[in-house]
């Protein structure tokens, strides 16, 4: 009970060390999925729309990604970013960069295969339309996007419930430094084991609040959409 | 109605007239659906392709369109068989509104025809009050009536500038004011130079535009000739019987 009351206090007395860690997780999951979905967007509607050898095991694999374990692709991007890494030249191993970096390949396949879900179903629909206005397949590709966009705003969210949600990528990769690499739920598991709950209580409640307001505006710019677009 | 007076595009010359079928076969497996079509379509008033359900109406009007192939025999256009279908356009039966405004889905239409830019915001005001949606512009589409969405389709099937317009029964499933809006509209189309392709199970709406009927039975073409002559004194038993309003099977 003292403990869920100090949580509120760091959470309502703006506590500069808690307010920290969420502005730096917002700005890791939203730059991922910003990311992820900057390439999972078309990727998802090509792979809806062409027709080519292999695409039936992409789709699988894009499928199955959509369970990647965290701590798997954080390995990867471990390998990958460690000095003796194929990219380790870049030098942004324990940077919010690798942290974005790894949440975006871990959301990618979330967006991608959702993404062409929502076209698919959008060009069996559109098929006979655009094929007699002889929209060309780049116009295809935006045409479907843009007239999916408001079904494509809860694809979005999955994204980021996923990247917000996650420990394992960025802890390995981020190395959970404080005041540089730390998120909220890497600090959420640190607190916790060091028996800070009130910090990791804090954490946690702000996580939550996120997690429902931006479900929120998502809910709300979809409605609108609807309203105004049909 | 408004007048559907036309911009400088649209005096290009025919490219894709007289649409002919030369011996075009249409199969689905071992399914027929098109039987040996030969069939001349030229400028002129409305043609009406009329039949009983299943005789292969609509899919006469997508071969003519150049939405599917003949699985033997051709379909030349202008007398060629090259299909860029840049001056044909098609209303179907249920048409699909985009997710957008009226007026986006016409501008939209305006500009898969690389309309120019500036011209656009007027030709689409234009062409929105041709098809009595002037005051509609702004609404979502797919909030509109299932009369106006199919005079909306009309408007963007006509930002295509064609010269061949295809119809699948636009007003199958419209009442009565509606169908009238969308017959005024086919009547100042086609008095404007577009050539209408039209399929009807309507024989009522076919006597009323028609100039020539082409009549399907079972995917095999039995009768063309002109719409007068069909419905006087139709030269064949099926459409005898199917202008007596018999079943033909």
């Amino acid at each position: 009970m003292t403990e869920g009351v100090s949580a509120l206090e760091l959470v309502l007395g703006g506590d500069a060390n808690l307010y920290s860690i969420v502005w730096l997780s917002l700005y890791v999951s939203l730059c991922a999925v910003a990311l992820a979905a900057l390439v999972g967007f078309p990727l998802g509607a090509l792979v809806a729309l062409v027709r080519f050898p292999g695409r039936s095991f992409l789709v699988v694999v894009l499928n199955a990604f959509m369970g990647l374990p965290p701590v798997v692709v954080g390995l990867a991007v471990f390998l990958l970013l460690s000095r003796s890494g194929p990219l380790g030249s870049f030098g942004i191993l324990f940077t919010p960069r690798a942290m974005i970096f790894a949440q975006a390949l871990l959301v990618l396949p979330i967006i991608a295969a959702l993404a062409r879900l929502t076209i698919e179903e959008l060009w069996s629909e559109y098929r006979d339309e655009l094929t007699a206005m002889r929209i060309g397949p780049a116009g295809r590709v935006t045409t479907l996007l843009w007239d999916a966009r408001f079904s494509l705003v809860t694809t979005l969210l999955a994204g980021f419930g996923r990247a917000a949600a996650e420990v394992g990528t960025v802890m390995i990769v981020g190395g959970n430094i404080d005041g540089f690499t730390r998120t909220m739920t890497t600090a959420i598991a640190l607190e916790t084991s060091k028996g800070d709950l009130p910090l990791a209580m804090g954490l946690g409640l702000v996580l939550i609040t996120l997690v429902i307001l931006v479900n929120a505006f998502a809910w709300g710019v979809r409605r609108y959409g609807e309203l105004r677009a049909g | 109605m408004a007048n559907f007076e036309r911009g400088e595009q649209m005096h290009a010359p025919l490219t894709d007239l007289p649409l002919s079928f030369d011996n075009a076969s249409v199969r689905a497996g071992a399914v027929t659906i098109l039987d040996r079509i030969s069939l001349a379509i030229a400028p002129g008033a409305p043609t009406l392709l009329i039949g009983p359900n299943g005789s292969g109406k609509s899919t006469l009007v997508r071969l003519g369109m150049g939405l599917i192939e003949a699985t033997s025999g051709r379909v030349l256009w202008g007398g060629h068989t090259s299909d860029d279908g840049e001056r044909r356009a098609v209303v179907f039966q249920r048409p699909v509104m985009l997710r957008r405004t009226a007026a986006a889905n016409v501008a939209y239409a305006l500009a898969s025809r690389s309309a120019a830019a500036g011209a656009m915001p007027g030709r689409v005001e234009e062409l929105l009050k041709a098809v009595g949606l002037g005051a509609l512009a702004g609404r979502p589409a797919r909030r509109l009536s299932g009369g106006e969405q199919q005079r909306l389709a009309l408007a963007r099937a006509l930002a295509r500038d064609p010269e061949v317009l295809f119809l699948d029964e636009p007003t199958a499933s419209l009442d009565p004011a509606s169908t009238k809006a969308v017959e005024d509209i086919i009547r100042v189309t086609a008095a404007s130079g577009v050539k209408i392709v039209m399929a009807t199970h309507d024989l009522g709406q076919a006597r009323r535009l028609a100039g020539d009927v082409v009549f399907l039975v079972r995917g095999r073409l039995v009768e063309h000739a002109g719409a007068e002559c069909f419905f006087t004194s139709p030269a064949t038993p099926e459409a005898a019987a199917f202008l007596r309003g018999d079943l033909v099977i």
